[in-house]
């Protein structure tokens, strides 16, 4: 098919039309210079065209939890999102640390075919801590594994984690790091602060995120690898990866959309009572101060991009007292339209910006070559068109996604994606699946 | 009066004095030889436990009695909780019983609050993890009224784990809403790390704080406390945070020691203070009837007159 994309806002900017043909774009015009002859056309009039979205953290659940999600469901809920690719977390049952695991859900993605699932392998057997999964093996399978994370759990072990940051090296892996010191968060609840103090939940302190980061940090500068930290959540880990930047270290980081607009306190007086597990998530919620922080790392570039986090639960997982839910929020369904309330109405970023911290730099980081790419002739189709003049209330019950546990229900968000095409396949148009 | 009564923070002036002078005209019934009033006739109150608290289920239940309430004591150990039954399942199966309040002990901190979600009738917290313990303060503000009389201005000193204790954290907002001004005295490994917004001071040094106290409260130390480092060894902290004649000593004359119970003896508290006739200790049992008595009977009498009928 051919599409003609009619007044398309290419990254914010004056309005073109988007030739799409044989899964590229063929031609980026003035509106009425492109010949569209034969083409279908699409009015994306007043909307926004960028680069398909790539996340670099989503849980698909699948194999093993197909109850909170499946690559289907998950992956629709991504290209409703905007996303063309999405990074399947490792934690599913069997983990995701061998070449037959990771190609089962490459493939699943295959078959779906909302978007590209590029699945994240273990970095321990198990997710264990204790020795290397094969990761020459899912370097090397169909899925062409490049990231690997025992998310989830944290590689604590100095040693194991220096092995894994080297041995990574020989196909230009990357270790994205879950940082939670264990010691210091054991039967922890949420952020350590006044409000933790408060409502008697066990404190779960900055410092044993940023202990960590510093650490990682050290180690992958004194091997010479490459560094990914996972949901960074405070303003310490912030000036941390700030530093080893300025060092010329290669760091990168992520920030999830739900760290960029809620706080702790939202554990305490919320629309929904207190003590409402759905904010329970880790790393947790955290300050004010900590929210601003984070969202000026990721307008100055400290902080590379954004990442969902999407963790998928079912209800009876969080219909519990807080300390027995399990942690974690959907995000993909909501992504943009938080990214659009924190950064692009603060004036942080514009939609260039955007597309840079949700495309272009996750597909570097995760070595997808055909993602995140410039809109223009040449580059493959894989973009979404978004009309950020609306505003729109959130209900679950609309979802793609089989589990329901966001945090933003009730709440009113900007911008709203009309169309996703991948690789010139449209997988959303006029808001829905095709 | 709000329909539940989760915590002490969102406790009024006017509500908390409610409690306390209610409690005052209900205790003349536990002078009677018939320790019994009819008002609750009908009522059902369940005594929800999941933690063992033997002290706390029997005061509330004999609370619940002596106003004439039909009481239900549902202990989670060998339930269909200890099968996995969640505390949801749990609440709407109390409901569909018809209970009128539940009375809900739980080591889950902000449980009592899950649960009033679930429910149409009242929910009264008798502990929640490590948040709080709101009727354990109420009995204690009433135990000093007797003792001190206004609390205006009073110099509360409370003393132990206030990081896990849940009645440290009632007793702080109760007693800051009565005007008596709180020091909280503990190791540092036992103070939240962000005390700046607690209405009250904090001190390391309980010998400092004890010639301006007029109510010294010890807490209890948990067992489990023990070997995690928060101090060096039992015997340190009964050094530097016991209560023993010396200290007693040191007191203003008239001033008060309180304790919540159950006792270390000779832990945070040696057994010549607790036996003393300056601890209330076990007064304060006598008065758990009481004030539990009174917020049954303001939670669920509705707009019936009160007992005495002079409010």
């Amino acid at each position: 098919m051919t599409y003609l994309l009619k007044g398309a806002r290419v990254l914010g900017g004056e309005p073109k039309d988007v030739l799409i043909e044989g899964g590229c774009i063929t031609a980026v015009g003035a509106p009425g210079e492109v010949d569209g002859t034969g083409a279908s056309h699409v009015d994306a009039g007043g909307l926004i065209a960028l680069p398909g979205l790539v996340d670099l953290h989503t849980h698909l659940r699948e194999p093993g939890r197909e109850d909170a999600e499946t690559v289907e469901s998950g992956t629709a809920a991504a290209a409703l999102g905007g996303f063309t690719a999405v990074h399947a977390m490792a934690n599913t049952s069997p983990v995701a640390d061998t070449a037959g695991v990771v190609e089962q859900v490459w493939r699943l993605g295959q078959e779906a075919g909302h978007c590209d699932v590029q699945p994240v392998g273990a970095v321990t057997a198990g997710l264990l801590g204790r020795q290397l999964a094969e990761l020459g093996a899912m370097a090397d399978s169909a899925a062409h594994v490049r990231v690997f994370s025992d998310d989830g759990v944290c590689v604590s072990d100095a040693v194991l984690m220096r092995r894994a940051l080297e041995y990574v090296k020989a196909f230009d892996g990357v270790v994205a790091q879950h940082a939670q010191e264990p010691r210091l968060t054991e039967g922890a609840q949420m952020n350590e602060g006044s409000v933790s103090g408060r409502l008697g939940l066990t404190g779960w302190p900055a410092v044993a995120e940023e202990a960590i980061i510093a650490r990682d940090c050290l180690l992958a500068a004194h091997v010479g690898s490459r560094l990914h930290v996972c949901h960074v959540s405070t303003a310490g880990s912030v000036e941390i990866i700030r530093w080893a930047k300025s060092k010329g270290w290669n760091v990168t980081a992520e920030v999830t959309p739900h760290h960029l607009l809620l706080t702790d306190t939202c554990a305490e007086i919320s629309p929904a009572g207190s003590y409402n597990p759905i904010y329970k998530v880790n790393p947790p919620l955290r300050t004010q101060a900590d929210v601003q922080a984070l969202r000026e790392a990721l307008a100055d570039g400290t902080i590379d991009c954004v990442a969902t986090d999407h963790a998928p639960h079912p209800v009876e997982d969080k219909e519990t007292e807080w300390p027995a839910a399990a942690m974690g929020m959907i995000g993909l369904e909501t992504a943009l339209s938080v990214v659009q309330e924190a950064m692009i109405e603060t004036g942080l970023l514009d939609w260039a910006g955007v597309a840079d911290r949700m495309s272009a730099r996750p597909a570097r980081i995760g070595r997808l070559s055909g993602h995140g790419r410039r809109l223009r002739a040449g580059a493959p189709a894989n973009l979404t068109l978004v009309d950020p003049s609306v505003r729109w209330a959130v209900d679950p019950g609309g979802f793609a996604s089989k589990s329901r546990n966001t945090p933003y229900q009730g709440m009113t968000l900007p911008g709203r994606v009309v169309a996703t095409f991948l690789r010139g396949r449209p997988t959303v148009l006029e808001g829905k699946l095709t | 009066m709000n329909r539940h009564l989760l915590s002490t923070a969102d406790l009024s002036r006017d509500d908390a004095l409610l409690i306390l002078d209610t409690a005052e005209q209900l205790s003349q019934v536990s002078d009677r030889s018939i320790k019994k009033l009819p008002t609750l006739r009908g009522r059902t109150v369940v005594n929800l436990f999941f933690e063992d608290s033997t002290r706390t289920r029997i005061s509330f239940e004999a609370a619940a009695k002596r106003l004439s309430a039909d009481v239900i004591n549902f202990s989670a150990k060998g339930s269909s909780v200890s099968k996995g039954e969640s505390l949801k399942d749990t609440a709407l199966t109390l409901q569909a019983m018809g209970a009128d309040a539940v009375v809900i002990r739980h080591g889950a901190s902000g449980a009592p609050h899950r649960l009033a979600n679930w429910l149409d009738g009242s929910v009264v917290n008798a502990g929640d993890g490590t948040h709080e313990h709101p009727t354990q303060a109420l009995l204690d503000a009433f135990t000093m009224r007797r003792r001190l009389g206004d609390l205006d201005g009073r110099r509360v000193t409370i003393v132990g784990d206030v990081l896990h204790s849940r009645v440290a954290r009632s007793n702080v907002h109760l007693l800051h809403t009565l005007g008596a001004e709180v020091t909280l005295v503990a190791p540092p490994t036992l103070v939240p790390v962000a005390m700046g917004e607690w209405p009250c001071e904090v001190s390391y040094d309980f010998d400092a704080v004890l010639p301006k106290s007029d109510v010294v409260m010890m807490l209890r130390v948990q067992h489990e406390r023990m070997n995690a480092s928060y101090f060096p060894s039992a015997r340190e902290y009964s050094r530097r945070y016991g209560l023993d004649p010396e200290r007693l000593g040191k007191m203003p004359d008239g001033a008060i020691v309180m304790h919540p119970g159950p006792m270390n003896r000779g832990m945070e508290i040696a057994a010549e203070v607790a036996d003393s006739e300056r601890s209330t200790i076990v007064e304060q049992v006598t008065n758990g009837v009481t004030v539990r008595m009174a917020v049954l009977y303001l939670l669920l009498s509705g707009s019936e007159p009160a007992i005495g009928g002079n409010q």
